[in-house]
């Protein structure tokens, strides 16, 4: 593994100042700025259409942006082209060159950079080694699974000791288990090499496990740029609230920081509303149940998802809560049980109620 | 099940055994009589025309119609400029024969428009009799069925280039040009050596445009057979168009059969 | 700021509509050729006499019997071949999927064939078959459409094989089987509806084949389109060419009206793949 000290430790910084990209009327980026520490992995998470793809090719060079600076370690590259910028980048899926082993994939770049071949047989072997492929070297795309496919693409991206690692929604294309393992292993990797890296995808779970930061975009923007705790425990808007995590929307009267919301009293957090009428965003681990025949509440469902489970619930008012509760609890609360809901003291958000 | 397997026994299989066996017999005697004739003066340069004529097409074919299906692939998908191209061309590969032999006759004919119209330039055509050559006018009437054959016969191969290999070649260092020696022309190789295979047996097996441009003996392998068929000729000639018709069947089957094995190993690469 | 990608899409545009331009114009001028010399009149003049006689049934047919009965002789055989065509192959293929996939090689095999045998060797081999033909039924030009089923059978076999791969034909069969339907009603209820467009499609190309076919017509002496066409051509070659270039003109709107209809994966049109700058769906 000796060629592979070579990028271990310090990356670059990546700078992105503003930048702006429309598609006729669309504002896919909206004076977008992004800091992304040397060594640091930073994923963009956000719905289909937020702009998360199109930073990431702006920052790739296949897009250019409006307008707006580009740099990397501390140069300006806005208008270099994209073979000269040194980024390895990792598709959705179907990138590999369908006419080269897995080997001659990875080896591609290398050959492009005039690399002696005995330097590039070794360092194909290190990649293919480090992603687990060892064995697959001479397989060509099509005699590979999926999964396999995404770790010969990411031999190739890292082949090459880029600058910055770009991965484009790698793991969207693979069956649920095959994501979960190849997400611990890129976070695995990454660290390993030490490569400063953006990660694009539009889930949240997949965002919260391999990152330092996530950024949550919406229209162009960062709405939220934090560490993954930090995003989930405090999030600064309703958006934010949403789209990460499970969250109960809750009527309640918000007086001096507080709010009263289901028989309880929450602190809010920064940026809630801070009197009269609100909605308070109540994560479902953050209300106790109980049954109790004369609770205004009646249970609808109750679903095992193995860790844990979750219990639906009728207020009084009308609506649906969800509570998580620890699996063996699913049973003790059959349809139509009369039960009380507790909201407990973690912090919440509360929004205007319309 | 049954009717459809009599029916292609009576009408191709019969017919198929006809002419092969049919090659080997004269006055109901096997020999190889029809099959040395082959090696007359007259059939091998007809043949040397028809395989010429066909190669010359497909290759010219296929390279003007790979440039034009590339570039119709750069528009947008649904666009009304690609299906306009692709209309065309699916009734242009089809335009064979009588038809396509007169629009001809009335461009670059004796009294065509553009013979004329070149003629008031200074520019004389001659009599306009080139037209009627298999080497010079043939030529450019084949290629007129040719390059429309080849755009869509090879258009799906250039539309199952993946924007990502284009853009992975980009990010790892690689110009537009490394792009196109490196990734897209193997990986096209295949598929179009295939749809020139296939533009060759198109070409060679062609016979009306042919029949109606040429009215003068038989420069072409498909003209002899037919002349065998319809001319008054002597006993047993008819057994040498069967020997005739026999080549043709070999050849074609070959770059078919070398056609089929092409398309399976691109259909792995560019399949989705 | 202008940006290398906007340049290179700039470029890009340029080369497609020079090679897009060239080529259209090499297409075109044949075409133009056809059209001027439909529309000369005497003395240099243009007129559109051609062209008014053509759309005049009745003239047509009493000037120029000939091109009235290859016209006629034509529809009929496109007619008649599809029917066969269908006939004959869609219960087979469906057949062999449902109960004798075993065969599936061999139909596929003698439905290709025909790609590897030329129609001139076609009507070489089928000179004694025809014999028999005319002996047994008769020498009308119809019996032709016997011989332009073997024609048409890879480009029909290609679209039903096409049709039936996107149907699960055995699920359907069995579907209907346990709802209680005998094997006629599956056919005509159950497969023939998914398989429409398949059907449309492999009927299509076989019109167009027929009504372009001229080899085995012209050396079996029988008069079709194309035939009286190639006669006629000698003697008024304008009123030949008038067709020829009406055909075109009807076969290209045809495909061109049905590049919309049938979506991206009609006949000629090509797969719905993303080229090019894939953008961020809105």
């Amino acid at each position: 593994m000796t060629s592979m000290t070579s990028t271990d430790g310090q990356g670059v910084a990546v700078q992105l100042t503003g930048l702006r990209r429309t598609y006729g009327a669309l504002n896919a980026l909206d004076h977008f700025t992004l800091h992304i520490a040397p060594g640091e992995l930073v994923a963009l998470l956000g719905p289909s259409g937020c702009g998360k793809t199109t930073a990431l090719r702006c920052l790739a060079g296949l897009e250019d942006p409006d307008s707006g600076r580009i740099e990397v370690g501390g140069r300006d590259i806005t208008s270099v082209p994209t073979s000269r910028r040194d980024m390895g980048m990792v598709f959705q899926a179907y990138s590999l060159f369908p006419h080269m082993t897995a080997r001659q994939n990875v080896e591609f770049g290398l050959q492009l950079r005039k690399r002696s071949t005995q330097e590039r047989r070794t360092r194909a072997a290190d990649m293919l080694d480090l992603v687990g492929l060892s064995d697959q070297a001479d397989k060509y795309a099509h005699q590979m699974s999926g999964g396999q496919q995404q770790r010969v693409a990411l031999a190739r991206a890292l082949a090459i000791e880029p600058q910055v690692l770009l991965l484009d929604e790698p793991l969207s294309a693979l069956d649920a288990k095959v994501r979960t393992q190849l997400r611990d292993e890129i976070r695995r990797i990454q660290l390993t090499v030490g490569t400063t890296t953006l990660f694009v995808t539009h889930d949240q779970e997949e965002a919260l496990a391999v990152a330092d930061r996530v950024g949550v975009m919406r229209a162009g923007h960062l709405e939220q740029l934090a560490a993954p705790e930090e995003l989930y425990a405090r999030p600064t808007s309703e958006f934010v609230a949403d789209f990460v995590g499970l969250t109960n929307r809750l009527p309640g009267t918000a007086v001096d920081g507080h709010a009263d919301v289901l028989g309880g009293r929450v602190p809010l957090l920064d940026g809630s509303a801070t009197s009269g009428e609100v909605m308070v965003l109540v994560r479902p681990e953050g209300i106790d149940i109980a049954a109790d025949p004369a609770g205004d509440a009646t249970v609808l469902s109750g679903s095992f998802l193995g860790a844990h489970g979750r219990v639906t619930a009728e207020t009084a008012g009308g609506h649906h809560v969800v509570v998580q509760v620890p699996s063996s609890a699913v049973a003790a609360y059959p349809p139509g049980t009369r039960v009380r809901l507790t909201a407990r003291g973690d912090r919440a958000l509360a929004v205007r109620a319309e | 099940m049954v009717p459809f397997f009599a029916y292609t026994t009576v009408f191709l299989l019969i017919p198929t055994l006809v002419v092969v066996i049919g090659a080997f017999l004269s006055g109901g005697r096997p020999t190889l009589g029809n099959v040395r004739a082959l090696t007359e003066p007259a059939v091998i340069s007809a043949t040397q025309h028809s395989v010429v004529l066909s190669a010359v097409t497909a290759v010219g074919g296929a390279v003007i119609g790979a440039v034009l299906a590339y570039a119709v692939s750069t528009a947008r998908v649904d666009g009304v400029l690609r299906r306009f191209v692709a209309s065309l061309c699916g009734v242009l590969a089809q335009f064979g024969g009588v038809a396509l032999a007169f629009a001809f006759l009335a461009s670059f004919g004796a009294t065509g428009f553009l013979t004329t119209w070149l003629a008031k330039v200074g520019v004389d055509t001659g009599p306009g009799l080139w037209l009627y050559e298999w080497d010079k006018g043939l030529m450019l009437v084949y290629l007129y069925f040719q390059i429309p054959l080849m755009l869509i016969v090879f258009l799906p191969a250039v539309e199952g280039l993946r924007p990502q290999w284009r853009e992975a070649t980009e990010t790892l260092g690689g110009s537009t040009w490394v792009y196109w020696r490196r990734v897209a022309a193997p990986i096209l190789f295949p598929s179009f050596v295939g749809a020139t295979l296939l533009l060759f047996t198109n070409a060679f097996s062609a016979y009306a445009t042919a029949a109606a441009l040429v009215s003068q003996g038989s420069p072409l392998l498909p003209l002899a057979i037919g002349n065998t068929l319809t001319s008054e000729v002597i006993l047993g000639q008819e057994n040498i168009g069967k020997a005739m018709a026999l080549e043709m069947v070999v050849v074609v089957a070959v770059a078919m059969t070398l056609y089929a094995v092409l398309d399976r190993r691109s259909s792995k690469w560019l399949a989705p | 700021m202008s940006g290398n990608r906007a340049a290179a899409r700039r470029k890009q545009d340029v080369f497609r509509w020079v090679t897009i331009g060239v080529c259209l114009l090499f297409f075109a001028l044949p075409l133009y050729g056809m059209l001027e010399f439909t529309t000369r009149g005497p003395g240099g003049t243009r007129s559109a006499q051609t062209w008014a006689t053509l759309l005049d049934f009745g003239k047509v047919s009493a000037e120029y019997p000939a091109l009235k009965e290859g016209f006629l002789a034509s529809v009929g055989l496109a007619v008649l071949t599809v029917l066969i065509m269908l006939v004959l192959l869609v219960p087979t293929m469906t057949w062999v999927r449902l109960r004798l996939p075993g065969l599936s090689r061999t139909v596929e095999f003698l439905c290709l064939l025909p790609l590897t045998v030329p129609a001139i060797v076609l009507v070489v081999g089928l000179t004694p078959v025809y014999a028999w033909v005319t002996y047994l039924l008769g020498e009308s030009t119809l019996w032709l459409s016997l011989a332009y089923v073997i024609l048409v059978l890879p480009y029909a076999y290609r679209s039903l094989d096409a049709g039936l791969r996107a149907i699960d034909v055995k699920t359907l069969a069995e579907a209907s089987r346990s709802l209680g339907a005998g094997w006629g009603t599956v056919m005509m209820r159950v497969i023939l509806p998914n398989l429409r467009t398949a059907v449309l499609s492999a009927s299509f190309l076989s019109v167009a084949l027929v009504l372009g076919e001229f080899t085995i017509a012209n050396l079996f002496s029988r008069k079709n389109l194309q035939v009286a066409m190639y006669e006629l051509g000698k003697s008024d070659a304008q009123i030949s060419i008038a067709v020829g270039l009406a055909a075109l003109v009807f076969g290209f709107l045809v495909l061109f009206a049905m590049s919309f209809v049938g979506g991206p994966r009609s006949a000629t049109a090509a797969a719905p793949r993303l080229r090019r700058t894939r953008k961020e769906s809105p």
